[in-house]
């Protein structure tokens, strides 16, 4: 019976995942020939540890892989072996490999044999192993020769220094009862004077007997961890050796035998325990995913339980006795817990956060893998890797990332020689960089390639009946055209990119994560697209602001500030619609009763207030009535109950019930500009 | 109940390693590598030592041979956990002052025993 230890698989396939990413970033990074012995050391210990893992975890054909790759690892280290392409080549193939193996153990699919052999035999090529292990099969077949049918006479002088490792002749001898009846002898005669004597040092010597059919190897075993520190001198005992003596020592040997039965008897009972909790623990469910969070933040969170804790007890033995006159002492105690649920809601949203190397980290060996197929040169540059995003995000996002820059490498950069033609180094760049701007988290894959082709791209969407052919478009709203579902320009579906997965269908997920997608690009020096995501898919910092009888949610983030205006500030501009003036800015004034409807309490400017709010790099004046409150509110998808409304990115349940809807600022300046746009138009017809 | 520090840079094998000595009564204390190992020691006590050899920031032969320089680590059992083909880290262990060593890779029941063995 054993210990269930499936119930660490699963931390297991996590930083077995983990080392192999490290694995590979290390391993591309590593300069042939003038290899960094600190990276090579990482590689080695990332292997080393999956190899011990899977080894302990009973995930015996990992283990037997990974051996050859620590091997390897092991001989480049030591300055055995050269690090050359080649070995890196069947290195980062080898990481392949056993993340296919470890993605179908953990699945319990089929591990693909023929694929797994032939990467092992590539390996053992390269190490020059191959039918090598013969040696250990010779050292076990010998032991046999070594059992002693009567016993062991053993001899055993430790060094002065035994005590100073830790280890205790007494745990020995407890050891041999174990395996036999022993007779002991000490030895005192090299024990010096009392006052010469330090009892940090071992001075003591023995003489052992011990009976019974026992293999030598079983005597090494017990004297494996001390060989080295003591002179040990084993030899079998004689037929008449072993009878003698038996009685004079047998009523030491009780003694010794009754303390190790109770030692026994312990164990016993532990390794009982251990099993029933094993059980009990074992049928966990270990399909469900996991996140590994810092413990600080574990640790923070706990702080905050225990002082909301302590609140409720306070809030209880105020409610059990309650008068008017303690009227402030509960209000202060509701402020209190009010900031103690905000602070818990807050650490346990950061718990949920992690950072986008996660979503980053795959690209460097995509982007070697794929500029090697395609014959291009190019470098990744990756930055802001430390920025954290919500964990659902981190997942959702890598998909729509791998197709942008899949993107770049076919369509945007340019092969080497065409580089040089163009006057461009041949290397081409592309870069991914993330950070945080407002209540944003942007991600922006950006190329030094040819840019988008406007006029490609236009007659491909009119080729497909996307647009009318006589249409006016500027070259932004070209470049949207190939977020619409249906267009692809790729002139034949290569291997990278067009697999007839559109750019829609990037455009979608990034839009399913409350995300928007923009493109920017320009002839020759090349194209960037701009990925912005909320921080977080749940909660907002809100102000409440009311026009007539409606509520709405200003996400807090986006508002500068608020202000009521005078006379002198505003002017109406011909075909841009009202603007005023703040400070030496300019700026448009939406009225959200014109483009939501409803009935404000005044039209007139001057009797509201404007918010001042900013997407997008664009500032506009919202025109409301009043300010309400600012609170937190719960995001709830509009379209999932509703539809999609523009401007509104979705609805939350206010603290009296009332639903009031959050602004989608930058999708509201986009619509207002429509708005703008259409007046012109009404106003030349 | 004894006190053991227990120290991997594998979070499963940790895992592990704590799952099966608590079940078996010890109280264990984890430490991912040999900086925040020597940190925990420095600040209490154990009765033994558990430590890979292979971890970033500082090793375990490294670590063992700190902890022995430590008046509270003087006598105390310091256990490696090694894997066959790192033989020779024995030698360099039991150099720096391990007591023994559990081969990886090993199931739970032969570290309770090994364990329970040292601990007697």
């Amino acid at each position: 019976m054993s210990i269930d230890v499936s119930q660490f698989l699963e931390t297991f396939y996590e930083e077995s995942f983990e080392g192999l990413d490290t694995m590979e970033s290390e391993l591309l990074g590593l300069d042939v020939g003038a290899a960094d012995s600190e990276t090579i050391n990482t590689i080695f210990r990332a292997a080393h540890s999956i190899k011990g893992g899977s080894g302990t975890f009973g995930l015996n054909a990992v283990a037997d892989y990974t051996h050859l790759m620590e091997t390897l690892l092991d001989e480049m280290r030591d300055g055995r072996r050269q690090v050359t392409e080649e070995a890196v080549n069947i290195l980062l193939s080898s990481v392949d490999v056993l993340r296919e193996m470890l993605t179908a153990l953990r699945a319990n699919s089929e591990l693909e044999v023929d694929r797994i052999s032939e990467a092992q035999q590539q390996l053992e090529a390269l190490l020059g192993t191959a039918g090598a292990d013969s040696a250990a099969e010779v050292e076990s077949g010998q032991n046999n020769k070594d059992s002693a049918e009567r016993g062991w006479r053993i001899s055993f002088k430790p060094h002065l220094r035994l005590f100073k490792t830790g280890n205790d002749p007494a745990r020995i001898f407890r050891e041999l009862q174990a395996l036999g009846d022993l007779t002991v002898q000490m030895d005192a005669s090299d024990l010096p004077e009392y006052s010469y004597l330090d009892p940090e040092e071992s001075y003591l010597q023995w003489e052992l007997e011990l009976k019974g059919d026992i293999k030598r190897e079983a005597l090494d075993d017990v004297f494996a961890w001390v060989e080295d520190d003591c002179v040990i001198n084993i030899t079998p005992l004689e037929p008449e050796e072993s009878e003698q003596g038996s009685a004079e020592e047998a009523d030491k040997t009780e003694v010794a035998a009754v303390a190790v039965k109770t030692v026994e008897r312990r164990v016993g009972e532990r390794r009982q325990e251990n099993r029933r909790k094993g059980d009990r623990r074992g049928s966990a469910n270990n399909e469900s995913t996991s996140i590994r969070v810092g413990i600080n933040k574990v640790d923070a969170v706990i702080n905050l339980v225990g002082e909301l804790v302590i609140t409720q007890s306070m809030l209880s033995t105020l409610g059990k006795d309650f008068n008017m006159k303690k009227i402030n002492k509960l209000l202060e105690g509701l402020d209190q817990l009010e900031l103690n649920t905000r602070e818990l809601q807050e650490q346990v949203m950061r718990m949920r956060m992690m950072p986008i190397s996660f979503a980053f980290q795959r690209f460097p060996r995509l982007v070697h893998d794929l500029s090697q197929k395609m014959g291009k040169k190019i470098e990744l540059k990756m930055s802001g890797e430390q920025t954290e995003l919500d964990k659902t995000v981190i997942e959702k996002i890598g998909d729509p990332l791998v197709h942008l820059v899949r993107n770049s490498l076919d369509h945007g950069i340019e092969s080497p020689q065409q580089r040089k033609e163009a006057g461009k180094p041949e290397t081409g760049i592309l870069s991914l960089h993330a950070y945080h701007q407002g209540g944003n988290i942007v991600i922006e894959v950006a190329d030094d390639g040819a840019g988008l082709n406007a006029e490609k791209i236009l007659a491909k969407a009119i080729q497909q009946g996307i647009v009318q052919e006589d249409v006016q478009l500027e070259e932004e709203q070209i470049y949207e055209l190939i977020m619409l579902p249906g267009f692809s320009t790729a002139e034949k579906v290569s291997d990278v990119s067009g697999r007839g997965v559109g750019m829609d269908v990037v455009v979608r997920n990034i839009q399913s994560l409350g995300g928007s997608l923009e493109v920017t690009s320009e002839a020759g020096k090349g194209s960037k697209f701009i990925i912005r995501l909320p921080l977080t898919l749940a909660i907002l910092d809100g102000q409440t602001v009311a026009v007539g009888d409606e509520d709405y949610i200003v996400p807090l983030i986006s508002i500068i500030e608020s202000i009521q205006v005078t006379g002198d500030m505003f002017h109406t501009v011909a075909g841009k619609g009202e603007t005023f003036r703040l400070r030496d800015e300019h700026l448009p004034i939406i009225r959200l009763h014109e483009i939501f409807g409803g009935n404000p309490n005044t039209t007139e400017l001057t009797e509201g207030l404007l918010v001042v709010v900013e997407g997008e790099g664009r500032k506009v004046g919202l025109f409301v009535d009043d300010l309400k409150g600012q609170q937190q509110v719960v995001i709830k998808s509009l379209e999932a109950n509703y539809k999609k409304v523009d401007g509104i990115s979705g609805a939350t349940i206010l603290g009296d019930g009332s639903v009031a809807l959050i602004l989608d600022i930058p999708g509201l300046i986009r619509l207002s500009n429509q708005h703008a746009t259409d007046d012109k138009f009404k106003k030349i017809a | 109940m004894a006190k053991i520090l227990a120290v991997d840079d594998s979070t499963s094998m940790r895992q592990m390693v704590t799952f099966t000595l608590k079940g078996a009564g010890y109280e264990v204390v984890e430490a991912a590598d040999g900086v925040e190992a020597l940190d925990k020691a420095k600040a209490q006590k154990f009765d033994l030592v558990l430590s890979d050899v292979n971890m970033p920031k500082m090793d375990g032969i490294t670590l063992i041979r700190e902890l022995r320089t430590l008046p509270a680590f003087k006598f105390t059992p310091i256990l490696m956990l090694t894997t066959e083909s790192t033989g020779e880290k024995k030698q360099e262990g039991k150099a720096a002052g391990a007591t023994g060593w559990i081969v990886k890779p090993f199931n739970p029941e032969q570290l309770l025993a090994t364990i329970n063995k040292v601990l007697g």
